[in-house]
C-alpha cells in the first residue's frame, strides 16, 4: 500500500512535528525558527495530497490502522480519515508554517522551547482529529494542553499566567469529567461482550439506556462545551486570547476551538443518540448557540480592546456551527463544517494582523489607532478583508457557511434561525467600528504617522488565508463534495437511531439498527 | 521449591530477603564502627554504596524466592506474588532514597553509617509488614520499621523543626501503636486467633463479623494503619514531620512507609476481612474522599514546595484508598502499579527539593524556584514531569495509575467515588501547576541564583532513572500492568469479580 493509502500518512503528520520540536531544542537559538519553518512546510506539503486522495465516495473510514499499544486493556494505536477529520488536519497543517512565520520578528526569547512548544502543539491537535481510540484520543486531547498553557504562560502579555492558568484548569474540569465517562463505557462493553476495548466503533455499539446516556452525554458535552466555547463556559477564552501570542491565538482560534465542534460531531452525537435528540437538549444547545451568537455579539461590540474584540467573534462564530450541528440536517453540519474552516482561516488572519500591528505599536487598545490606512496602506485594505470575511460578505467563507447554517436551521426550527440572521447584522455592528477606530477616522497620535507598511513575510502569511477565505466564498463544491458522505451518514445514523421504537428514542435496540443500516464506518 | 512451615526451617527460606538485608545493615554497622574506631568523624564513601550492594544483593534474594510455592496458606509469612511485587518496591524505595542521601549527609554534616543502616532496618520492617499474615507479625514489623524512622527524622539534630517532627511522630506514632495493638486484642478475642487465614472463614461463616468486639477491633486497627497511611483525619502529624525530616528520608516516608501500610490494608481488610466488607467499606470510603478532597484543598494553601509535597502524599493516599475500596482484583493490581509510579515520582519530586537547596540552606519557598526552569533545564524538565505525574496527568505513568484506580472503582460499581477523585485531582493541578509556573514564567531573583548543582552522581542517577520510567510506564506499561495483575491473582481467586457484595 501507497503512503497516502495507509496510516502512514497519518502517522507522519502527528509525529513529524515532535521529531522537529526536537531538533528545535538541539539547534543554536537562531536556527529554531528554520527549522520550525521547514517541519511546518514539509508537514504541509505532505498534507495536501490528501486532499484529492481522500475517497468521499470510498470507505467511511480511510488511513486505518489498529496497532497494539496496551493489548491488556484493549487500548490501540487507531487511527482513521473521514470527510469530517480530513479539513481538520488540513486545517492545522496550514496554519503550523504560517503561524512559524507569524512568530518570526515577535518572538526573541527563548526561541529554541518556543518553536518546540509549537510544534508539539501540532502533534497533539492532529492527533485528536484522527485518533479512534477513545484512550488515545483522551491521550492527545490533553497532551495538547502543555505546549499551549506554556505558549500562553510564559511568551504571553503582562497576565500571561492567570490566563494559562485558566485555560488550564477550565479545559481540565471538562475533560476529566469525560474520563470517567469514556472508563463508564468502557466497562459497560466489556460487560456486554467480555472484550477489553476502547475502539471508538466499539464504544458506538454499547448499548445503553436512556439514564445513562443522559449522564455520558453531559460529561462528553460539557469537555466539548468548555473548548468550543459555548456560552457560558467561554470566559477562558477572552483571557486566553488576550494574552498568548499571535501564533498562540492563531492556533487557539485556527484550530483548538474547532476540536469542541468536532468532539460534538464524532463522539457526542453518536455515541448517545437519544439523549443528543432529544428535544430538550437540542433545544438548550440552540438556545445557548444563540446566546453566543447575539449577547458575545453585544459584548464584543463594547471592548477597547481589539484583541478581546476578535476574541469574542469567535465564540459568536462557533454558536452558529452550534446551531447547525444540533439541526441533526445535512445543510446544517455542513454549513457547521465549513464555518469551521471558513473561522478557522479568516480569523486567524485577524490575529496575525492584529500582531503585525502590536509589533509595531505594542498594543491592541483601539484607542491607540486611527488612520492607519494612510501609513499603511497594504496593512488596512488587508484588515477591511479579513474584516468583511469574518461579517460573511457574499463571496467570502463566512457568507456560505453561514448561509447552510441557517438554512439547516431554518428547517429544524424556524424562529431560531431568524434571531441567528440577526447575528449576522450584529457582526457588522462589532466588526466595521473596529476597522474604522483603526485605519480610517484621523491620526491624531504622532507614533501613527510613520508605521512601516507590512514586508514580504508578512503579506506572505496573508496570501494563502486570502485564497482559502475566496475559494470557499465563491466555489464551496470540492469542499462540501469531500464532506457530504460523511455527513450524510451521520445525520441518517442519529435519525434512525433516534427514531421512536417500542422503548421510546435511543433504546439499544435503536441504536443498533441505525449501526446496521448507516455504519460510521471502521473496519474490525 | 515446596515449603512447608510445619518444618520451623522453612522459614528461613522464606524471609530469605528480608534476613539478607539485616545481615548486610549490620555488616554496614561493623565496618563503620571498625573504619571510625573511637574517632568521631564522618563515615567514608564506601558506606553508602555498601548499604546500597546489601539492596541489590536482597533484591536478587527476592528474585529467588519468586520460584518458592506455599503448601496451604496458614504460615505467619505469606509467600506469595503479592509479597514478591511489594518487595521490589521497598527494594525500590530504599535504594533511590540511599542514592538521593549519598552527598546530602555530607552537605549537612551528618554523614553517619547509623543513617544507611536504620534505613535498612526500617525496609525489612517494611517488607515484613507487607508479607505478615499473622497480625502480631504485622504488629512487630510495624515497630521494626517505625522506630528505625522515629530515629531518622530526628536525624539532622541541630535543626529544631529535625526534632521537632521527630517527637511529633514519635509521639503520634507511639499512640497509634496502642490503637493497633488493641484492636489486635479485641479481634483475637472475638475469633480466638491472630492468625489472618484462620480468622478469614470465620467471617464468612458470619460467625465473628457480627459480633461487636469484633467490629471494634476492626476499627481500631484500621486507626493505627491509618495513621501509618496518614489518611485524613489521622493526618495531623505528616505535614510537620515531612517538613522537618531530612527531605531524603521524607521521600522513603512518603513512599516506603505509606506502600507498606497499605500492603498491610489489602492483606488485612480487602482480603481477610472480606466477609465484612459491608461493614468497612463504607468508612474506607468515607476516609477516602475525606482524604482527597481535604489534603488537596489544604494543599492549595501551602507556600513551602516541601509542604506542599506533604499534602500531595496524604491526597494520593486517598487515591490508594479508593483502590482499596474497591476490593476487587482490579483494585488490588491498581494499587501495585499505582505504588510503583507513586514511588518514583513523590521520591523523584523529593529529589528535585533537594537539588534546589544551595549550601546548607534548605530553599523551599516557592519563590525560590523563580526562574529555575530555565537556568537549571535540566531540574526544570525533570520536575515538571514528576509533578505532572503527580497531577496524573497523560504522558506519564501517573496517568495510567490513576487510570487503573478508576477502572478498579468504576468495576466495583463506586461511580461516585470515581468522580470524586477525578474532581479533587483537578483541584490538585493547581497545586502542582503552580510550581512549573514560577520555575518557568518568573523571573529569578538573579542572573545566577541558581547557579551551581548540589546533586551527587548517584542522586543524579537516581532521578534520571526516576523520570525516564516515570515516562516510560506511560508509553510501555503492558508488561508493569501484567505484572501487577499476575501479582493479585494469589489474593483473589475469582478474579475480576465483585467481592462482599450480595
Amino acid at each position: 500500500m501507497g503512503f497516502y493509502e495507509s496510516h502512514w500518512v497519518l502517522t507522519f503528520l502527528i509525529f513529524a512535528p515532535l521529531v522537529g520540536a526536537g531538533i528545535a531544542l538541539a539547534v543554536p537559538a537562531k536556527s529554531a525558527g528554520k527549522v520550525a519553518l521547514w517541519t511546518g512546510i514539509i508537514e504541509f506539503l505532505v498534507s495536501v495530497p490528501l486532499f484529492w486522495t481522500f475517497e468521499p465516495l470510498g470507505p467511511a473510514m480511510q488511513n486505518e490502522v489498529a496497532a497494539a499499544w496496551i493489548p491488556s486493556w484493549g487500548i490501540y494505536y487507531r487511527l482513521g480519515l473521514d470527510g469530517i477529520s480530513l479539513f481538520m488536519v488540513l486545517l492545522t497543517t496550514l496554519l503550523l508554517p504560517l503561524s512559524v512565520l507569524g512568530s518570526w520578528s515577535y518572538i526573541q526569547d527563548r526561541r529554541n522551547a518556543y518553536y518546540a512548544m509549537l510544534l508539539a502543539l501540532t502533534t497533539g491537535v492532529v492527533g485528536v482529529f484522527v485518533a479512534m481510540d477513545m484512550f488515545l484520543f483522551y491521550v492527545f486531547w490533553e497532551m495538547m494542553l502543555i505546549p499551549m498553557y506554556f505558549l500562553i504562560g510564559v511568551w504571553g502579555g503582562t497576565e500571561r499566567i492567570y490566563a494559562s492558568v485558566k485555560f488550564f484548569l477550565y479545559t481540565m474540569f471538562g475533560s476529566l469529567l469525560m474520563l470517567v465517562a469514556i472508563l463508564y463505557m468502557f466497562f459497560r462493553y466489556q460487560a456486554v461482550t467480555g472484550i477489553a476495548s476502547f475502539s471508538y466503533f466499539d464504544f458506538l455499539q454499547v448499548p445503553l439506556s436512556m439514564g445513562e446516556q443522559w449522564w455520558l452525554f453531559a460529561a462528553f458535552a460539557i469537555a466539548f462545551a468548555v473548548k468550543v466555547p459555548i456560552f457560558p463556559f467561554h470566559t477562558w477564552l477572552p483571557h486566553a486570547h488576550v494574552q498568548a501570542p499571535t501564533a498562540g491565538s492563531v492556533v487557539l482560534a485556527g484550530v483548538l476551538l474547532k476540536m469542541g465542534t468536532y468532539g460534538f460531531l464524532r463522539f457526542a452525537l453518536p455515541l448517545f443518540p437519544g439523549a443528543a435528540t432529544d428535544r430538550t437538549t437540542v433545544l438548550l444547545f440552540m438556545v445557548l448557540g444563540l446566546f453566543g451568537i447575539v449577547y458575545t455579539a453585544m459584548v464584543a461590540a463594547v471592548q477597547p480592546n481589539a484583541k478581546r474584540l476578535v476574541a469574542y467573534t469567535s465564540v459568536a462564530h462557533l454558536g452558529f456551527a452550534i446551531l447547525g450541528i444540533f439541526a441533526f440536517n445535512i445543510q446544517g453540519v455542513q454549513g457547521a463544517l465549513l464555518l469551521m474552516i471558513g473561522h478557522g482561516v479568516s480569523t486567524p488572519m485577524l490575529f496575525f494582523l492584529l500582531g503585525m500591528l502590536y509589533e509595531r505599536r505594542h498594543t491592541y487598545e483601539l484607542a491607540d489607532f486611527g488612520g492607519l490606512a494612510a501609513s499603511m496602506p497594504i496593512f488596512a485594505s488587508m484588515l477591511v478583508f479579513s474584516a468583511l470575511a469574518t461579517i460573511g460578505l457574499p463571496g467570502t467563507a463566512g457568507f456560505s457557511a453561514e448561509f447552510l447554517v441557517l438554512l439547516g436551521t431554518f428547517r429544524a426550527e424556524p424562529f431560531v434561525a431568524l434571531v441567528a440572521a440577526t447575528g449576522v447584522i450584529v457582526a457588522a455592528y462589532y466588526m466595521l467600528p473596529m476597522v474604522q477606530k483603526i485605519i480610517f477616522n484621523s491620526i491624531d497620535r504622532d507614533e501613527n504617522r510613520n508605521l512601516v507598511d507590512l514586508n514580504r513575510r508578512e503579506v506572505g502569511i496573508m496570501v494563502p488565508l486570502i485564497i482559502v477565505i475566496l475559494w470557499i466564498g465563491v466555489y464551496p463544491r470540492p469542499f462540501l463534495d469531500r464532506m457530504e458522505p460523511a455527513v450524510t451518514r451521520l445525520v441518517e445514523y442519529m435519525e434512525l437511531s433516534s427514531f421512536a421504537g417500542p422503548d421510546g428514542p435511543g433504546s439499544p435496540a435503536d441504536i443498533a439498527a441505525a449501526r446496521a443500516a448507516a455504519p460510521l464506518g471502521g473496519s474490525r | 521449591m515446596m515449603l512447608d512451615f510445619a518444618s520451623q526451617a522453612d522459614y528461613f527460606w522464606a524471609l530469605l530477603p528480608e534476613i539478607v538485608l539485616s545481615l548486610a545493615a549490620m555488616l554496614v554497622l561493623l565496618v563503620d564502627v571498625f573504619q571510625k574506631g573511637n574517632r568521631s568523624e564522618p563515615s567514608r564513601p564506601i558506606i553508602g554504596w555498601l548499604a546500597l550492594a546489601g539492596v541489590v544483593v536482597a533484591t536478587a534474594a527476592n528474585v529467588w524466592i519468586g520460584d518458592l510455592t506455599e503448601t496451604g496458606a496458614a504460615g505467619m509469612v505469606a509467600v506469595d506474588q503479592f509479597r514478591i511485587f511489594t518487595n521490589y518496591i521497598f527494594l525500590l524505595v530504599a535504594a533511590l532514597s540511599i542514592m538521593l542521601s549519598i552527598g546530602y549527609l555530607e552537605r549537612h554534616g551528618m554523614n553517619l553509617g547509623e543513617y544507611f543502616v536504620l534505613l535498612m532496618f526500617s525496609t525489612v520492617g517494611m517488607m515484613l509488614m507487607a508479607s505478615a499474615r499473622d497480625l502480631i507479625l504485622l504488629f512487630l514489623a510495624l515497630e521494626l520499621m517505625s522506630v528505625a524512622i522515629y530515629v531518622l527524622v530526628g536525624f539532622n539534630r541541630r535543626d529544631a523543626r529535625s526534632a521537632e517532627g521527630a517527637l511529633k511522630y514519635f509521639m503520634l506514632g507511639a499512640f497509634s501503636s496502642g490503637f493497633l495493638l488493641y484492636g489486635i486484642a479485641l479481634v483475637f478475642g472475638s475469633t480466638g486467633s491472630t492468625n489472618l487465614a484462620v480468622i478469614a472463614p470465620l467471617l464468612d461463616g458470619g460467625l465473628a463479623g457480627e459480633s461487636l468486639m469484633f467490629l471494634i477491633g476492626a476499627a481500631l486497627i484500621l486507626t493505627g494503619l491509618g495513621f501509618k497511611v496518614a489518611a485524613v483525619p489521622f493526618h495531623a502529624w505528616t505535614p510537620d514531620v515531612y517538613e522537618g525530616a531530612p527531605t531524603p528520608i521524607t521521600g522513603f516516608m512518603a513512599t516506603g512507609v505509606k506502600a507498606a501500610a497499605f500492603a498491610a490494608f489489602i492483606r488485612v481488610f480487602a482480603v481477610a476481612f472480606e466477609g465484612v466488607y459491608l461493614q468497612w467499606a463504607s468508612v474506607i470510603w468515607w476516609l477516602a474522599v475525606a482524604t482527597m478532597v481535604g489534603a488537596n484543598l489544604v494543599a492549595l494553601t501551602q507556600g513551602s514546595v516541601k509542604r506542599m509535597l506533604a499534602y500531595s502524599s496524604i491526597a494520593h493516599a486517598g487515591y490508594l484508598l479508593v483502590a482499596l475500596v474497591s476490593a476487587n482484583s482490579y483494585g488490588a493490581a491498581a494499587f501495585l502499579f499505582y505504588l510503583v509510579v507513586y514511588t518514583l515520582m513523590t521520591i523523584g519530586a523529593f529529589g528535585m527539593v533537594i537539588a534546589n537547596e544551595r549550601g546548607e540552606k534548605e530553599r523551599v519557598t516557592l519563590q525560590d524556584y523563580a526562574g529555575l526552569g530555565w537556568q537549571q533545564p535540566m531540574v526544570g524538565a525533570f520536575f515538571s514531569i514528576f509533578l505532572i505525574s503527580l497531577a496524573g496527568f497523560p504522558l506519564t505513568g501517573g496517568f495510567i495509575g490513576k487510570v487503573y484506580i478508576l477502572k478498579g472503582a468504576l468495576d466495583s460499581g463506586l461511580s461516585v467515588l470515581a468522580v470524586i477523585l477525578v474532581v479533587s485531582s483537578l483541584v490538585s493541578y493547581f497545586y502542582y501547576l503552580r510550581v512549573v509556573v514560577v520555575m518557568y514564567m518568573q523571573p529569578a531573583s538573579s542572573q545566577d541564583a541558581h547557579s551551581g548543582m548540589v546533586l551527587s552522581a548517584p542522586a543524579r542517577i537516581a532521578l534520571g532513572v526516576a523520570a525516564i520510567a516515570v515516562l516510560v510506564l506511560f508509553f510501555y506499561p503492558g508488561p508493569l500492568l501484567d505484572a501487577a495483575q499476575h501479582s493479585v491473582a494469589s489474593l483473589f481467586p475469582d478474579q475480576g469479580f465483585l467481592v462482599g457484595r450480595p
